[in-house]
């Protein structure tokens, strides 16, 4: 392997009275992967901060090819080599691909000093083309999907000739294909001599692609190691800090019996463009498993039974009755509850309180007459974060402080106070560490047994047969089939793929 | 002292002081207050009860801004409010039948049903059509003075029926009775907001529309109200000021209250992104615009000086309330702190 590009030593950082760093290393070699892994608040966003010139160290150096330097703003940082590409692609979906690729170093006409386009698109292309990826450049970014804008951004922060190359989180909103995609370009790029630093929750990924792992505990290093030295059950205990016995798993006395009556029942509920028509049941008790590809309806179907958009086709018939659900306020009128999909665009509302946030829904079903006094707003705050172990120290912190598994808890904690019949999750996992994950599994367990009946969607065919009963799978909008409780993992992928059994 | 300073209030409550200190430093009489036929008088009595209507206007505004809206028709709604209750007055009296306060009751129920319409008007057009706030109350701004003139007939209504006078002149227990309208509904809201989940519901739509959505919060009914209410706002200051004058000039009357308004509000703290608001911020706001059109009419500047002035003094108070800004400022205070390295 060759040199060392990026050297930090002993990087410090603190924010008030919390140390978000303390004496951090980080060694990144030429044409290597290296995976940063760590919990929510381990420091990694911290870490990336402070390579990238958003915040700047209070103490340490960082050394990129053996000299010293202090990137004070992202644009400081590009420039010395290091690039970064966000899980959120920040580029302009409005403009064109090879205006992104090109934005801030426009080649210009020599004659007239104006924009010249026609060098743009050539630009573009053998930018791409060095990546072998072959999209038209004259189309709108926002065109394409998730998956090729985060490519365009790979691109464009290689434009700008980057030795290194900062993926924070970049697979969270991908598909398995498209990570495989993205993982391609990867190795491509690690060929090529570049350093990249890969920050995922993924442990397979991790496994996938990686050379040497980083990993950070409680803003403190918590060793390197090199991937294929290193067990999965050592990466987690690196990163928790003790041994992690059991995962979290159905038992089989959780099988609710066939013949109990739906709770919530979908038939023939469909959405132009969005779903075909679909009929699903969910008993008491039960954890319902939605699985499919990103696109696949997953997310349209739990939109449609809470209201939040409207069915075209069918009904919902909770407690055997048909309902009209017009908007989420009528969903929640008859007990249903969702956490979305997207935490920050639709779930939380992040300059409120944790008490606020906790008590929203509970409080909009009973009406803005009746208030719920502030006493109780904060025995229930104070009763979920116990029993959802949300790590905050006073409840009135704005919740867009908190780290994203928190926020998560937070936004269950919500539909908890309601006392929901039927709970529906979407992707609920998504973006959090390991520890939080297993307690929210966990919790959804407890719910189940204590008779709640629980929809829940994941990409992740571990969770889903890990937690579910029967599991429902939908591809290309369209419910494919059921599969009984029981099942593996290989028979839910296989039926995602549409392979006949 | 800085967290005396870091309380949202303090900034508008600094400046408001600083102006009145100033005032009183450079025109000794200008602080004091004298009892007058048992009416309080002076320059802060004065200064308060001029800033009554758009102190009402702006705490309509205030709730508006706080889900993520905006109501720039409130101007046109103010005449429209006052050229109905003249209106109202004038046939009621040509018809012989201005018989004690019946004109009275009937002119204000009058002129704020409608105001109540406009604003319920705007509301639908935001909430439920989905429209563009800007774009939706452009239409009544632009709409509404033409309609008040139809009204009016294109003349400037003169009120001569005594009893409507006492809403913008008249005094009780020694203040103006316009105060009185200004704290009722100041507290009359703080209640409503407070007391009930209302409070929680519009933060929480400003903060964040499609999560209170998802949570179940009724926006589609919530924000109707709230634009209806600042259009009952409006038409409450609309009363102030035709009964103040005497008359109702469908023309000029509020004529860039609008700007005024969203000026006080944001003088008081209120994020003009939505979900944090301050009713008393925006009162205190509604003061410092007050405060300087009489600083400058008591200093005998020509009275077009007022314009820049207000330029001036919005530049300095935001500023201070822009986060970056009062970093930088607060650094240049501060001692470096040593590296630790």
């Amino acid at each position: 392997m060759s040199g060392v590009v990026l050297h930090a030593q002993g990087l410090c950082k603190r924010f008030g009275t919390t140390v978000a760093l303390d004496r951090v290393d980080l060694v990144l070699r030429a044409g290597e992967i290296h995976a940063l892994m760590g919990q929510n608040g381990a420091g990694k966003s911290t870490l990336i901060k402070l390579l990238t010139g958003v915040e700047t160290p209070d103490a340490g150096r960082i050394m990129l090819d053996g000299r010293a330097i202090a990137p004070a703003t992202p644009v400081e940082a590009q420039r010395a080599g290091i690039s970064t590409v966000y899980q959120e692609v920040n580029l302009c979906p409005n403009l064109s691909v090879a205006e992104n690729l090109c934005a801030g170093r426009y080649p210009r006409q020599r004659w007239s000093g104006l924009i010249d386009h026609a060098r743009v698109q050539d630009d573009a292309r053998r930018l791409l083309a060095e990546l072998h990826l072959q999209i038209d450049v004259a189309k709108a970014l926002g065109s394409y999907p998730v998956a090729i804008q985060q490519m365009v951004a790979i691109a464009r922060a290689m434009g700008v000739s980057a030795r290194v190359l900062i993926l924070d989180e970049p697979t969270s909103s991908l598909d398995q294909h498209e990570v495989g995609e993205l993982f391609t370009l990867m190795r491509r790029l690690r060929q090529r001599g570049v350093a990249i630093l890969f920050v995922t929750h993924f442990l397979d990924q991790v496994y996938a692609v990686s050379d040497r792992i980083t990993v950070l505990r409680n803003g403190a290093p918590a060793g390197e190691f090199s991937t294929a030295e290193l067990s999965q059950a050592g990466l987690v205990t690196a990163m928790v800090g003790r041994e992690v016995t059991s995962a979290v798993a159905r038992e089989p006395h959780d099988v609710v019996p066939g013949d109990a009556p739906f709770v919530v029942e979908a038939r023939g509920l469909g959405r132009r463009r969005a779903l075909f028509p679909v009929d699903l049941g969910i008993r008491a008790g039960e954890v319902l498993g939605l699985g499919g590809l990103l696109g696949s309806g997953r997310t349209e179907l739990a939109r449609l039974l809470f209201g939040l958009d409207r069915a075209d086709s069918g009904e919902v018939r909770i407690a055997g009755e048909a309902v009209d659900l017009r908007q989420p306020a009528d969903a929640v009128a008859q007990g249903l509850a969702l956490c979305p999909e997207d935490r920050k665009t639709e779930g939380i509302a992040g300059g409120l309180s944790v008490r606020e946030n906790i008590a929203l829904a509970l409080q909009a079903s009973r009406g803005w007459w009746h208030a719920l006094p502030r006493s109780r707003q904060q025995a229930l705050a104070r009763e979920f974060i116990a029993v959802l172990g949300i790590k905050v120290t006073d409840i009135e912190t704005p919740v867009g402080k908190l780290s994203g598994g928190n926020q998560q808890k937070v936004l269950l904690a919500r539909w908890l106070a309601t006392a929901p019949r039927l709970l529906m999750l979407d992707e609920p996992t998504r973006g959090i560490d390991i520890a939080a994950r297993q307690e929210i599994m966990a919790e959804i367990l407890r719910l189940a047994r204590q008779g709640m009946a629980v929809l829940f969607i994941s990409a992740e065919l571990e969770e889903l047969t890990h937690l579910c009963g029967r599991i429902a799978v939908l591809r290309d909008r369209r419910k494919v089939g059921e599969l009984p409780a029981g099942s593996d993992s290989r028979q839910v992928l296989d039926m995602i793929a549409g392979a006949t059994s | 002292m800085r967290r005396l300073f870091a309380h949202p209030l303090a900034w508008p409550l600094a400046a408001l002081a600083l102006l009145l200190l100033a005032n009183g430093l450079f025109n000794p009489g200008f602080l004091a207050l004298q009892v007058r036929d048992g009416h309080l008088y002076g320059n802060l009595i004065d200064i308060a009860n001029r800033a009554a209507p758009l102190a009402l206007v702006s705490m309509g505004m205030t709730l508006v801004i706080a889900v993520r809206g905006l109501d720039i028709s409130v101007g046109a709604v103010l005449a429209i409010a006052a050229t109905v209750a003249a209106w109202t007055i004038t046939h009621l009296e040509a018809g012989g039948s201005a018989h004690g306060l019946l004109p009275l009751f009937a002119a204000i129920g009058a002129a704020l049903g409608i105001a109540a319409l406009c604003g319920l008007w705007n509301g639908l057009l935001v909430a439920r059509a989905g429209m563009q706030p800007i774009v939706a109350t452009l239409i009544l701004m632009v709409a509404g003075r033409g309609l008040a003139q139809l009204i009016s007939d294109g003349q400037i209504l003169t009120i001569y029926y005594a009893p409507y006078a006492f809403i913008g002149r008249g005094f009780l227990l020694g203040l103006p009775f316009a105060l009185f309208v200004v704290a009722f509904v100041f507290v009359a809201l703080k209640l409503l907001l407070d007391r009930t989940a209302l409070g929680l519901f519009v933060r929480a739509i400003g903060d964040n529309p499609a999560a209170a959505r998802l949570a179940g919060v009724r926006a589609g009914a919530i924000m109707p109200a709230l634009y209806l209410f600042c259009g009952l706002s409006a038409g409450m200051a609309g009363l102030l000021v035709s009964s103040n004058v005497a008359s109702a000039d469908a023309n000029n009357a509020g004529q860039l209250l609008e700007l005024d308004a969203i000026l006080a509000v944001s003088l008081g703290g209120t994020a003009l992104t939505g979900g944090r608001f301050s009713l008393a911020g925006t009162l205190i706001g509604a003061l410092i615009i007050q405060t300087l059109s009489t600083t400058i009419y008591s200093t005998g500047l020509p009275p077009q000086v007022n314009l820049v002035a207000k330029a001036l003094l919005v530049v300095v108070v935001l500023l201070l309330q822009a986060p970056r800004f009062r970093q930088q400022m607060l650094s240049l205070l501060r001692p470096r702190p040593r590296s630790p390295a």
